[in-house]
């Protein structure tokens, strides 16, 4: 029988923080922020089938970096324990805190009991009725949970990031402007010898809670409605007035706006993956169906639209 | 020892029939149009030779691009309903994509399949489904209806359907007024005309409330997904609609 060496808990603890951390600082990264209208959720993500983003509820949504197959496996646990709960009880009974929660305590068991943790961070943002409502809750790969109000900013050169973020957001800016913020603060890291990037709409992966929608307020920006949304803020980068945005694109559902590049899903998993070779099982899958009103619908299920 | 079997919801009925003591709910059309499919239904659930309510909402939508309309055992049919938005909605989540209306009408015939045993003892559901099919061809034929039976039997129906107690007398009347290609407007006529024929001869569907300003409830799915037509304007319709029989009571 191999000889067992000691290793004091503390060095265990360390090793799975330092691991999981290295692993989380690899990948891209994913940015939330509240806005006027609503929370606007911004990834750097080549593909547009598998998304860091999503929707767990009515007014819940998801934002993860990391290992895909991990935080994949943690959205959908949140998706079903939510549709759980808002079946047996009510929708309205279906919070951010409570799937912050349940997150932690399935991230914290998984850290303590398991030999290797899960090499992600997450980002549960609930959508109030008003900015200073809205709830963002950051989970890290050891199950701690922190409320960052306002803004935060997960993998690859975080703290960088949300730098940039901090310095200029204010909860009241509306959607472009917030969208510029977050394009510029992704686009401030990574580049050669520390020059800006800048981020092209087939590199990111956009979503929105919106704040004035009943049922369900997840959207996608994709396609013709978000190239229109980057260009609209863009030019306000340097004029400052506030009644452009409620020309924000309110159809980003258009079946048609879902378009190209799904091979790039390879390419960005293995940037996202690169520890070890398990991480293909979930990715090779077919990418789901393009053309259906993915992920928000136009109205809501459940609630008279009269 | 545990014993599931005398759970609440695994009990076995008592025998011989439970209809009477359940509110039922009746009329069920749906109609397929030029940008999809209008579904409405009238707003009377009795109880044996009661009113058991006068304002039931019996046509939802089941999810973005479909609508479910129930008739028959109206707790039953609104717990099957409840499950089949959940189960769509969770599909959808997870697998970030919609199930396609063929996989959700199968989906529903499964569900009314598993409640046969409580439907031989009364407790009957039988849905109305019609949808938005974003696969179709041709946009003219994408609004699609799919009728069921008490054992889960599927079958899609050509351009119009009624289901309930009342449905005799609403297919009758859809089958003399309907043609393909109807306008928006003439397609929620026409649904509302056709209620008016199943209240005017059956004794469970309630007609258009005057006094209490109860109408029916009209609901379309298209490509831009399900709507809810308007009360004021389901209101000013069945006006139209009463106003019509004023001068002709056959229509």
């Amino acid at each position: 029988m191999a000889m067992q060496f000691y290793a004091p808990p503390e060095q265990i603890m360390r090793d799975r923080s330092e691991y999981a951390r290295k692993g989380i600082s690899r990948g891209r990264s994913a940015i939330v922020l509240s806005y006027d209208k609503g929370v606007l959720f911004v990834a750097e993500n080549l593909s547009n089938a598998l998304h860091k983003v999503s929707e767990l509820y009515d007014r819940i949504g998801f934002a993860a970096v990391g290992r895909y197959n991990e935080f994949e496996n943690l959205r959908a646990a949140g998706v079903r324990m939510a549709d759980l709960r808002g079946y047996s009880y009510d929708r309205r009974d279906v919070t951010g805190r409570a799937l912050a929660n349940a997150y932690a305590q399935t991230l914290g068991a998984i850290f303590t009991e398991q030999s290797k943790p899960f090499e992600v961070e997450i980002c549960v943002a609930e959508v109030g009725q008003s900015p200073a409502q809205d709830e963002l809750y950051r989970l890290t790969y050891d199950g701690s949970v922190q409320d960052e109000p306002g803004l935060m900013a997960m993998g690859g050169q975080a703290e960088a990031i949300a730098t940039v973020l901090r310095d200029q957001h204010r909860p009241d800016m509306p959607l472009a402007d917030a969208l510029r913020l977050a394009v510029e603060a992704l686009g401030s890291v990574g580049g050669e010898g520390g020059a800006p990037r800048t981020l092209e709409a087939n590199q990111l992966e956009v979503a929105v809670l919106d704040r004035s929608r009943v049922g369900r307020t997840f959207r996608r920006i994709v396609g013709a409605a978000l190239i229109t949304l980057l260009a609209q803020s863009a030019g306000k980068a340097t004029a400052t007035d506030a009644e452009a945005t409620d020309a924000e694109a309110p159809d980003a559902e258009s079946p048609d706006a879902e378009a190209t590049a799904p091979d790039a899903a390879e390419a960005d998993q293995a940037a996202e993956a690169p520890a070890t070779g398990k991480a293909g099982t979930d990715q090779g899958r077919t990418p789901p169906k393009g053309g259906r009103g993915k992920g928000g619908p136009t109205t809501n299920p459940g609630e008279p639209s009269a | 020892m545990a014993a599931p079997e005398l759970l609440p919801g695994r009990r076995p009925l008592p025998p011989g029939t439970a209809a009477d003591f359940a509110p039922h709910g009746t009329t069920i059309v749906a109609l397929a149009y030029a940008d999809g499919v209008v579904m409405a239904g009238d707003r009377r659930a009795t109880m044996g030779n009661l009113i058991a309510s006068r304002d039931i909402r019996k046509v939802h939508p089941a999810d973005a691009y479909s609508l479910v309309g129930i008739a028959g055992t109206a707790g039953v049919g609104i717990e099957l309903m409840r499950l089949f938005q959940v189960e769509l909605e969770h599909y959808e989540k997870i697998e970030g994509a919609m199930l396609s209306l063929d996989g959700k009408a199968n989906r529903l015939a499964t569900m009314i399949r598993n409640n046969l045993g409580a439907a031989l003892q009364g407790l009957a559901v039988v849905p109305l489904f019609a949808g938005y099919d974003l696969d179709a061809t041709e946009p003219t034929k994408a609004g699609r209806i799919f009728s069921f039976d008490v054992a889960g039997g599927l079958y899609e129906e050509t351009g119009f359907d009624a289901i309930g107690s009342g449905s005799l007398f609403a297919r009758s009347a859809l089958k003399k007024r309907y043609r393909p290609g109807l306008s928006g407007d003439e397609a929620v006529r026409l649904a509302v005309e056709a209620l008016y024929d199943a209240a005017d001869d059956d004794t469970a569907t309630g007609g258009p409330d005057l006094t209490r300003k109860i109408f029916p409830v009209v609901m379309a799915a298209t490509a831009e997904g399900t709507e809810r037509v308007d009360e004021a304007d389901a209101e000013a319709v069945t006006q139209a609609v009463v106003a019509a029989r004023m001068e002709n009571p056959g229509g």
